[in-house]
């Protein structure tokens, strides 16, 4: 079987057709660009789909040999034995069919690019085959080429098709990130140096089987694992962004282009979740109950700090990013709860935050474009000039405060939920969050498209403002479609549940409880 | 004499391809005229370089044999790092064969021949058994580098070059012969094996440990590692940049071996001072950690502020001459397979990115970084190339620099207790690394063209580059193959004597 490698590299074909389009010929690079990221979709959802109906993921695995690192005398066959290998599990597919939706309309909203798109979207597409790929690897290599496939593409896509301050924010990006990633390698070096493994399951095997334990090259104390650990949480907080190390995110946010932020708040911060349930629960559960009070902690202080700083914001850009801090915060508190429905939570809360962040950039792009503008203070009664936008744009803020019958709700009540079983005071405090939710969202859309239209001083601005058009019609769908989403998720939560609930299990069974 | 006639020569086969075509070569260059082009000459070299690497492909089955009293030895570990001096001595003569003199200058025929000189001075490094083998051979690698150093006759960069050479190299003999006379003192031998042996027994502890940290000074200075490194960025600039293609990687890959023959097979199994019951090497370990932290954090700060080319490059070397020393002093079982690896992965991302330097700094007539701005828009494919290679000295997935570092890693902390900190530091200046050689990213494909268009690559630099590219993505994404190579030395089990 080669789907998931198919679903994973599928993009791969685009990037080289358009290696064969002329530079100048925007309207091919915009349409194949779109078009390569249509495979991973069907195949995504063809899987999604399927696994409705019972079909085993299991099946879908895939495994070859890649390289022996060491050959030694007193080490059994398959130590140091790196396979390529791919697995997906409910877990995994649910965020792979965030990422190939998020990436299709992504560059469908890439319209908005004007330079240099033939380089812009060969790596849009690199980026969307590291991220596939770090949901769908099944050991620590290649999640980990994976992941810095991604580091990459983010770094020259930021840097080269950014904003005003684009380099700096891409430095940020590249050096947090990149402090991120070199922790993760440690992590990764020391695990695969004393198991003789990198595979996902092996390594649990290996970590919690008293039997399996007697094969560890050398051993892991107690001590050790819980530095592991540690050094895991760590990487993945910087990528989160956990505060205080979030100052990279709220630069990438303000610069990046809108469809590459659509794929960043959408897909990347995600990995970080992902990645501490995956690795943080799925390898070291015992662990992982020493570090709960913190994570939960931590995921307070994010809900408020990001929730007060998005208060005092005076540019749309900069509110969204402090929403994402706020946001990301939840999925900190869901995973510090420590039962199942804190971690249902923190899967509910990455998808749907993943789809309300893609929905209010593509809007910001799409502002942006047509006010030049994105400052509070600038803006104003866009709903008579921009009727449609305006109502996606209130869509966008009730699902950003977590409205009930909207994904964001979902999140946050299960997350909330969750740690309100286990450690109430805090829980009560990070609730407070999902108030000045409800003020910095609705402050910011309400003076958007209510507030006193102003007139630019700049005659060329007031030129363009004038002439706004609403939405067209290539930029309603990818926005029709998240929204759709969105209440799809808010009204019928069981969408994601249900491919969750086994790996949800194995992860409750690990912990014991 | 009966030993002289009886020896098995043929063990010896690259080095006679390697000093005949040496010698042929200089003889040619005497006889021809001297208004022809001696171009063909670094040709020549550069074919017997991968005669001679065939030749050593073809005897990596051979059991491992000694002849000459043990004085050459043809064990696992010489054919293993033969390939790789010879892969960079070829690589780096393909440079060589389209070099470009300055203005004024002309293109000179010793090139091709010294370099072919110091490679066989590099080759027999690998394979010498005996002090005394081991230093001449390392002799003749460093003065026939002075000499490549300094070939540009007329310009003063390249003069200063050589002379700051000389004596920094003249200096590290010196060190280095001092601590070889104590160990010579201590033993009565110059074989390396029966040095072993008796020193498993001296009762000179103190005497010993000083010869190793003389030893290990003179090495150092070869290696240019941290606080011995000040000559390096200087030579590196005023040498010719193929001369300085050659000196990053195999007058480097010759310094670890010297370094990996002389300590582990003598101090490895030597007594060491106090009551550290341990050996005189693993007693030494925290010292070459520390100088091996030193370096990785020297080198790439240092590197961070260079605006030429050439001298960030050297820095980069320095930087990672640091993570292949912390490569030793990991002292795991995985020491000699993971400098292999990082080696062969250097040869490639290193020499690959001095030909597209050289290249442009002919063209453009400068090695500022600004050299490269907007290199993309004229030659994306040089571009892309040249990203490539910097991507792989920044350790980044995907390529050859990013499966080496990840082995070095590994053997970090595959012992009980693991070298943390050595690993964190290691981390942590990687990420270092990141910011300049993304900067140079950042002029390839972010800039817009300031200068005219390059002209096209010439033939042996694109040989050059379009082998280091391959090399460099296929050990990246398929790092079997390399590593199936280095399985047949299973592990250097016959590197003592």
């Amino acid at each position: 079987m080669m789907f998931l490698s198919l679903l994973v590299f599928s993009p791969l074909l685009g990037i080289l057709l358009l290696a064969f389009v002329r530079k100048t010929d925007t309207k091919t690079i915009q349409w194949l660009g779109t078009a390569a990221t249509v495979p991973p979709l069907f195949l995504a959802l063809f899987a999604f789909i399927q696994s409705g109906r019972g079909f085993r993921l299991e099946q879908l695995d895939e495994a070859h040999d890649w390289v022996r690192l060491a050959n030694l005398p007193f080490l059994t066959d398959a130590a140091y034995v790196i396979r390529y290998e791919l697995s997906i599990d409910g877990l995994s597919l649910v965020f792979l069919v965030l990422t190939a939706v998020l990436a299709t309309l992504a560059a469908a909203a890439s319209l908005l690019v004007k330079a240099e798109k033939k380089g812009y979207f060969m790596w849009l597409l690199a980026l969307e085959i590291g991220m596939l790929g770090v949901f769908a690897a099944a050991n620590f290599i290649w999640f980990f080429l994976f992941l810095e496939v991604t580091l990459v593409a983010m770094f020259l896509l930021v840097g080269k098709w950014g904003g005003f301050e684009r380099e700096r924010a891409a430095y940020g990006y590249l050096v947090y990130n990149g402090l991120g990633s070199a922790l993760l390698l440690v992590v990764i070096a020391v695990l695969v140096a004393r198991t003789g493994t990198a595979n996902f399951a092996l390594l649990r095997e290996m970590l919690h089987n008293p039997v399996a334990q007697g094969q560890l090259i050398a051993p892991l104390t107690e001590e050790g694992r819980h530095w592991l650990l540690g050094g895991l949480l760590l990487a993945f907080a910087v990528k989160l962004p956990a505060v205080p190390l979030h100052r990279w995110l709220i630069r990438v946010h303000v610069e990046a282009p809108p469809p590459v932020v659509m794929l960043h708040a959408g897909v990347l911060l995600k990995i970080a979740a992902y990645g501490m349930i995956r690795f943080g629960i799925g390898l070291f559960p015992d662990e992982f109950r020493t570090f709960a009070g913190v994570i939960a902690v931590v995921g307070v202080i994010n809900v408020l700090y990001g929730a007060l700083l998005a208060l005092r914001q005076s540019e749309l850009k900069h509110v969204l990013a402090y929403s994402s801090v706020s946001h990301m915060g939840v999925v900190l508190v869901g995973l510090g709860a420590l039962n199942e429905a804190g971690i249902q939570g923190a899967v509910f809360q990455s998808v749907a935050h993943g789809l309300i962040a893609a929905l209010s950039f593509l809007l910001v792009g799409i502002l942006t474009e047509r006010m030049r503008a994105t400052e509070l203070n600038r803006l104003g009664g866009l709903t008579k000039a921009m009727p449609v936008f305006s109502g996606y744009l209130l869509t966008a803020a009730l699902a950003l405060l977590g409205l009930p019958g909207l994904a964001g709700f979902v999140g946050e009540f299960t997350a909330f939920l969750g740690l309100f079983a286990t450690k109430p005071a805090l829980a009560a405090a990070g609730a407070l969050g999902l108030i000045f939710a409800a003020v910095y969202s609705l402050r910011a859309v309400l003076e958007i498209t209510f507030g006193r239209t102003r007139e630019p001083q700049a005659p060329s601005l007031r030129e363009a403002q004038r002439d706004a058009a609403d939405l067209r019609a290539k930029e309603a769908v990818p926005a029709f479609i998240l929204v759709a989403l969105i209440v799809a998720v808010g009204v019928y939560p069981q969408l994601l549940a249900a491919p969750l609930a086994a790996a949800l299990e194995t992860m409750m069974n690990g912990l014991g409880g | 004499m009966n030993d002289v006639w009886q020896a098995n020569w043929g063990m010896m086969a690259p080095e006679w391809v390697i000093l005949a075509a040496a010698v042929v070569l200089l003889l040619i260059d005497l006889a021809m005229p001297s208004e022809r082009s001696r171009r063909p000459l670094a040709w020549g070299a550069a074919a017997a370089a991968v005669i001679a690497l065939a030749a050593t492909a073809a005897m990596i089955p051979a059991d491992p044999v000694s002849i000459l009293h043990d004085t050459f030895r043809l064990d696992g570990f010489a054919k293993a790092f033969k390939l790789i001096l010879l892969a960079g001595g070829a690589l780096a003569l393909l440079l060589v064969a389209d070099w470009e003199p300055k203005k004024g200058g002309r293109y000179r025929g010793e090139f091709a021949y010294m370099m072919l000189f110091a490679l066989l001075g590099a080759m027999m490094v690998a394979s010498s058994g005996d002090l005394l083998t081991l230093f001449v051979s390392i002799e003749l690698l460093t003065v026939s580098s002075y000499i490549l150093a300094g070939l540009r006759k007329t310009a003063t960069a390249s003069n200063e070059a050589a002379l700051k050479y000389v004596i920094n190299g003249g200096i590290a003999t010196a060190i280095m012969l001092f601590g070889m006379s104590y160990v010579f003192g201590l033993t009565g031998t110059t074989n390396l094996g029966d040095i072993a042996r008796r020193l498993q027994e001296t009762n000179e502890p103190y005497v010993l440990g000083f010869a190793f940290l003389l030893l290990l000074i003179g090495v150092s200075f070869k290696l240019a590692t941290v606080p011995f490194h000040m000559w390096a960025p200087d030579v590196y600039e005023g040498a010719p940049v193929p001369a300085t293609a050659f000196f990053s990687v195999v007058s480097k890959a010759a310094g670890f071996i010297l370094l990996l023959r002389l300590f582990v097979t003598m101090f490895a199994a030597a007594p060491a001072a106090g009551r550290d019951p341990s050996s005189l090497l693993l007693s030494m370990q925290p010292v070459i950690a520390v100088l091996a932290g030193l370096t990785m954090i020297v080198g790439n700060v240092v590197a961070l502020r260079q605006r030429s080319l050439k001298r960030l490059l050297a820095y980069s070397s320095i930087a990672h001459a640091g993570y292949l020393l912390a490569g030793v002093a990991a002292m795991s079982w995985a020491m000699i397979d993971s400098l292999w690896i990082y080696l062969l992965a250097y040869v490639f991302m290193n020499i690959g990115a001095f030909a597209i330097v050289a290249h442009i700094a002919h063209q453009t007539g400068s090695d500022d970084f600004d050299g490269l701005s907007g290199l993309y828009r004229h030659r994306p494919l040089l571009a892309a190339a040249l990203g490539l290679f910097l991507l792989s000295l920044a350790g980044i997935p995907g390529t050859a620099g990013f499966i080496a570092k990840l082995y070095l890693f590994i053997g970090l902390v595959v012992t009980e207790p693991g070298h943390y900190v050595l690993a964190a530091v290691m981390a942590v200046t990687t990420v270092i690394s990141y910011v300049y050689y993304f900067n140079l990213l950042v002029q390839l494909f972010f800039r817009p063209a300031s200068l005219a268009p390059l002209g096209r690559l010439p033939a042996g630099l694109s040989a050059a580059v379009v082998v280091c590219a391959l090399g460099t993505l296929v050990i990246g994404w398929m790092p079997g193959l390399a590593y199936d190579v280095l399985a047949q030395f299973g592990h250097f089990g016959d590197f003592l004597p």
